[in-house]
């Protein structure tokens, strides 16, 4: 508990960071004018540009940062998040489809594409970890997924009707949380809170599942139900966040390990630190983006990939001296 | 009484291939059956067809008095705890939270009290708040044996418990588990030392390539017939002081001239 409180603090901490700061700076007496009238320009600047997008990118990162821990829980492997085994990738794919087939815009439609996507790359994994147990082999297939996945999406590229469609794909796929409005954020709310449900649920199954699947059988619990209750719910926070956010990848890798040995490497007490680390890791990514001052600004998505690529082959060390012993 | 746990012609197929034929055996509260048989004679498989971990061509499976298939998965782990080979641990949780995982049906509070004194009942009290991933493969077959313990089902079923430890924790884990059968529990133990599943059991399952060869005390079971026939052991189990012994000696050479 003591952690989780320390991590609302510090993600209000960001939060705080992520409005304070952005291109235009405000002084003090704007800060007042935007309080005592949000129709203001201050006003409009931070409640209806920075906020939302503030708590878009909270609201994914904790997401995907959720999805990572119970992914890496059920597959009982720290390098398992959405981006590495292809949930990501998958519904990426399904709503660059969308885009191109001149859906993109159409209430609901990317949405639904980008669960759908994930909810397929999830079944598909559910499935490839029925079957193969060792952890690394599941690894090699999230690869594959990803890389099916990629190759899908550039499938679209080659196949899109008009450059610009192709750019609203790539603008997307890139991933960011600018100009995304407070309605945005109610409707990913909705499959992220079933998801979250879904996995919260889940979490006894997956520290039992520490001891492995057969124990894990037999130790009282429906295995077989709270098993697909995480796969659905893992997949159901990326399908949103990819739908509200584009793809980001390796919040859901970074975050659990974050918090791991904090929460007694303890797979079911890592989920809510998991959770709230990933959103304060991506409020942060995002006011990154926005400071570093470059001609074009820094989409979310190539900043947490810049920052997340090296940690993955750092868990990937460590994990690796554990598997052999 | 009713056995904890009964096989009735159990078989088991996998890739066109028997794996298991036709095996009928029972354990009942009190007892501790030892499964023993060379590498490939189908003890895991046995016991994983036992549990309902594995799909069965044919047989019945009768856990606590009642067909395997028609108990739920809380009555499933009442009537039967179980320890695989795999030692495999996937995080770094403290000892006793391990422990505690076979105590999941207890409150938090109660089923780590219940896993410090399994714990402490295998010697390791002191590495309570160790990591399993920090200790060495001794300590934490200790470890993974405390949270069997902790289950308190009415059948306790280890795969190779003893496997690779050193001589001193071998005897004292399956004392252990001796000691639960003495209080009422079903021990089923797999083991590669003849010798150890010859003291610590008091009936002897002997398994080559999926038949049951022998069944019955360890002096019985692991006859000169059966030590020829199924390990290709010349030799006898002797009665020690310190209980029964193997003296024997690979049965190519004896017979190979020299």
């Amino acid at each position: 508990m003591r952690l989780i409180g320390l991590l609302i603090l510090l993600l209000a901490a960001a939060l705080a960071l992520s409005v304070a700061f952005g291109e235009t700076q405000l002084n003090l007496g704007q800060y007042q004018a935007a309080f005592t009238d949000p129709g203001s320009p201050p006003g409009v600047i931070l409640f209806a540009i920075r906020g939302p997008r503030a708590a878009c990118a909270a609201l994914v990162g904790a997401a995907l940062g959720l999805a990572g821990a119970v992914m890496q829980g059920l597959l009982r492997n720290p390098l398992a998040e959405p981006g590495v085994l292809g949930v990501s990738a998958w519904s990426g794919c399904a709503a660059a489809v969308a885009i191109a087939v001149g859906l993109g815009a159409a209430p609901g439609v990317l949405e639904g594409a980008a669960l759908v996507g994930a909810l397929a790359a999830g079944g598909v994994i559910a499935i490839l970890a029925a079957r193969f147990r060792e952890p690394e082999t599941l690894i090699l297939f999230g690869v594959a997924l990803s890389a099916m996945g990629g190759a899908m999406s550039s499938l679209v590229f080659n196949l899109s009707p008009s450059p610009v469609t192709t750019a609203d794909i790539l603008n997307w796929l890139l991933g960011s949380v600018a100009n995304r409005d407070w309605s945005d954020l109610a409707l990913a709310l909705i499959p992220m809170g079933v998801g979250a449900a879904l996995c919260l649920y889940a979490a006894g199954g997956l520290r039992m599942l520490t001891l492995g699947e057969e124990a894990a059988a037999l130790s009282g619990l429906p295995m077989a139900r709270l098993r697909v209750a995480a796969v659905a719910g893992a997949a159901l926070l990326t399908g949103a966040s990819v739908a509200l956010a584009g793809v980001i990848g390796f919040v859901g890798l970074a975050a659990p390990h974050l918090v791991r040995g904090a929460a007694a490497d303890d797979p079911a007490r890592t989920l809510v630190p998991s959770a709230i680390a990933g959103a304060i890791l991506l409020t942060l990514a995002d006011l990154l983006a926005r400071v570093i001052p470059t001609a074009e600004e820094l989409r979310l998505g190539v900043v947490t990939a810049l920052f997340g690529a090296p940690l993955f082959a750092l868990v990937a060390w460590r994990a690796a001296r554990s598997w052999r012993s | 009484m009713s056995p904890a746990l009964e096989l009735r012609g159990v078989s088991v197929r996998r890739a066109g291939r028997a794996v298991l034929t036709d095996v009928s055996l029972a354990v009942a509260p009190g007892e501790m059956l030892g499964l023993v048989g060379p590498n490939g004679a189908g003890k895991t498989t046995l016991l994983r067809a036992a549990l309902g971990l594995q799909t069965r061509s044919a047989g019945e499976v009768i856990l606590a008095g009642r067909p395997l298939e028609t108990l739920g998965e809380r009555q499933r782990a009442e009537g039967a705890g179980y320890l695989p080979q795999e030692r495999r641990v996937a995080w770094n949780m403290p000892a006793e939270d391990i422990a505690a995982l076979g105590a999941a049906r207890l409150s938090p509070r109660d089923g780590l009290a219940l896993a410090r004194a399994c714990l402490d009942e295998l010697e390791v009290a002191d590495l309570a708040r160790r990591g399993v991933l920090d200790m060495s493969g001794g300590e934490r077959a200790r470890v993974l044996l405390a949270r069997l313990l902790a289950t308190r089902a009415r059948l306790l079923v280890a795969d190779e418990p003893a496997a690779g430890l050193d001589p001193e924790a071998q005897l004292l884990i399956l004392e252990r588990l001796r000691r639960r059968a003495a209080d009422g529990a079903a021990v089923i133990v797999t083991s590669h030392d003849l010798t150890l599943a010859a003291r610590a059991c008091d009936r002897i399952a002997v398994l080559h390539d999926g038949v049951l060869r022998a069944l019955g005390a360890p002096g019985e079971a692991l006859s000169p017939e059966v030590l020829a026939q199924v390990f290709g052991l010349d030799g006898a189990l002797i009665a020690s002081p310190a209980g029964l012994t193997l003296a024997v000696r690979r049965l190519a050479a004896a017979t190979a001239p020299r």
